[in-house]
């Protein structure tokens, strides 16, 4: 009898275990270096190394259940320091996304605070804005597709589209790395969001904008490239940690060891 | 007895599932204290003497703070003066007033080193404070301060020029932005929340 019921709590146990994992599956991003447009001096290329970055952005469901966990960050007890008073506006209670939000479509409306706190909880972290530019720059093929001008163009043209965010997870492209929706559905936070500069305190940044604004009549694939990293280098640059918008999620990384 | 091992099991892994959940309810409960104190922030941070301090320890005073690094060649030694300044202005009975220097190169600013720094500056009366912290504490306070930075070089990082007033229950009430600006209005702020104290 009693082997019975440990062998039952164990199993319970491996039960729970596995649906958990199930919420936030991850795959692996090998180590690499790219130029990113802005903040190295001399346009050096920096390393990113390998880590685990969510397959998915995080859905209403998944963050559904951090709430009910956690209910400090509910829409009803969340601080204002935290969080602006958008907080989650399009869910229709404190611990319920509702009827109008598909269970599986990319959680908005969440600030920075919350997102890392998300994260932190799974026993992961946001991804750093390398990390996340780094896996945002493959194609299905390729890990490095950003001269393709096709690709670039995907992209600009769902930063176009409109109500992208009400869509499922998942039914963009798989990129190279097994990475979903990096393009295509939300945009979403990074560690060090805050590390951008736009207004002039650098001047080594402050050229690259002088190169795209002021830059020559053609525009060809670099540029076209550029003008894309340009757009979420320029949203992120505005954001504040508890600024919460309608097209802004998020996906958590790790470290690999 | 089944049923009993399932629940207890499934319980198990709710609680386990997140073990940091504790730390904002260890924010201070005073009625007091609003919704934008940064007095809700559990990270820890070292002054220059060592001493581990929380926010909430400086519960009760104006505090002005800014992030530097103690490396750095260009803009910080000007927004420290411009600290001192702001200090050397307020009436000479002003009390509770704390001037906050916060490090964003916690590796290469230890507590030593933000002591010399200190010394090197003259700010070793007891209304300066020079904090470090994690490198993951720091980005937030900065993401709290709407202060950006980013390491360039090993050496250098680029960052925003801005001193923030928190009143004495720790909501943000002004901030400068820039280098060698006009003060006036910073100060008058500050000893405007003094006199609140």
């Amino acid at each position: 009898m009693l082997k019975r019921t440990i062998y039952m709590s164990l199993f319970s146990m491996f039960i729970a275990a596995s649906l958990w994992a199930q919420n936030s599956k991850m795959v692996l991003v090998k180590k690499g270096a790219y130029v990113p447009l802005y903040g190295t001096v001399d346009k050096k290329p920096v390393t990113v190394n390998e880590f685990q970055l969510d397959i998915y952005p995080v859905t209403n469901a998944q963050f559904q259940d951090f709430l009910k966990k956690n209910p400090e960050y509910s829409k009803a007890k969340i601080k204002g320091i935290f969080a602006d008073k958008s907080y989650l506006s399009h869910w229709e209670s404190d611990f319920s996304y509702g009827k109008n939000n598909l269970s599986n479509a990319p959680v908005t409306n969440v600030s920075w605070f919350v997102a890392k706190k998300y994260c932190e909880c799974q026993g992961k972290r946001l991804p750093t804005l390398d990390e996340w530019e780094y896996a945002a720059m493959a194609d299905e093929k390729r890990t490095d597709a950003r001269t393709k001008e096709s690709y670039t163009k995907y992209i600009l043209s769902w930063y176009e589209k409109s109500k992208t965010y009400a869509n499922p997870v998942g039914q963009t492209f798989k990129n190279y790395w097994g990475v979903y929706d990096m393009h295509g559905l939300v945009w979403e936070w990074t560690s060090d969001f805050n590390s951008i500069f736009l207004s002039g305190e650098s001047r080594k940044d402050k050229d690259t904008d002088k190169n795209l604004f002021c830059g020559s009549g053609s525009v060809n694939a670099t540029d076209l490239m550029n003008y894309a990293a340009f757009m979420r280098y320029a949203f992120r640059g505005s954001l504040k940690a508890k600024y919460t918008t309608r097209n802004l999620g998020f996906r958590c990384a790790k470290d690999f060891k | 007895m089944k049923k009993i091992i399932l629940g207890l099991a499934l319980l198990l892994m709710i609680f386990q599932s997140c073990d940091s959940n504790k730390k904002a309810s260890d924010a201070p409960k005073s009625k007091s204290i609003s919704d934008l104190s940064i007095y809700h922030l559990p990270s820890k941070w070292t002054n220059q003497d060592g001493k581990d301090i929380q926010m909430k320890n400086m519960k009760g005073k104006v505090l002005v703070m800014v992030m530097i690094y103690t490396s750095c060649k260009s803009a910080c030694p000007r927004l420290v003066a411009d600290m001192r300044n702001i200090e050397s202005r307020l009436p000479k009975d002003t009390k509770n007033v704390e001037f906050v220097l916060i490090s964003i190169d916690p590796k290469v600013d230890t507590p030593e080193r933000l002591k010399a720094f200190a010394k090197e500056n003259q700010m070793e009366g007891d209304q300066w404070t020079f904090l470090r912290s994690s490198e993951d504490n720091t980005r937030e306070f900065a993401a709290v301060l709407a202060v950006n930075y980013k390491k360039i070089s090993p050496m250098d990082f680029s960052h925003s020029n801005i001193i923030s007033v928190f009143n004495n229950v720790g909501e943000l009430t002004y901030q400068q932005e820039g280098l060698n600006v006009n003060a006036d209005e910073t100060v008058q702020k500050i000893i405007e929340e003094a006199q609140k104290s």
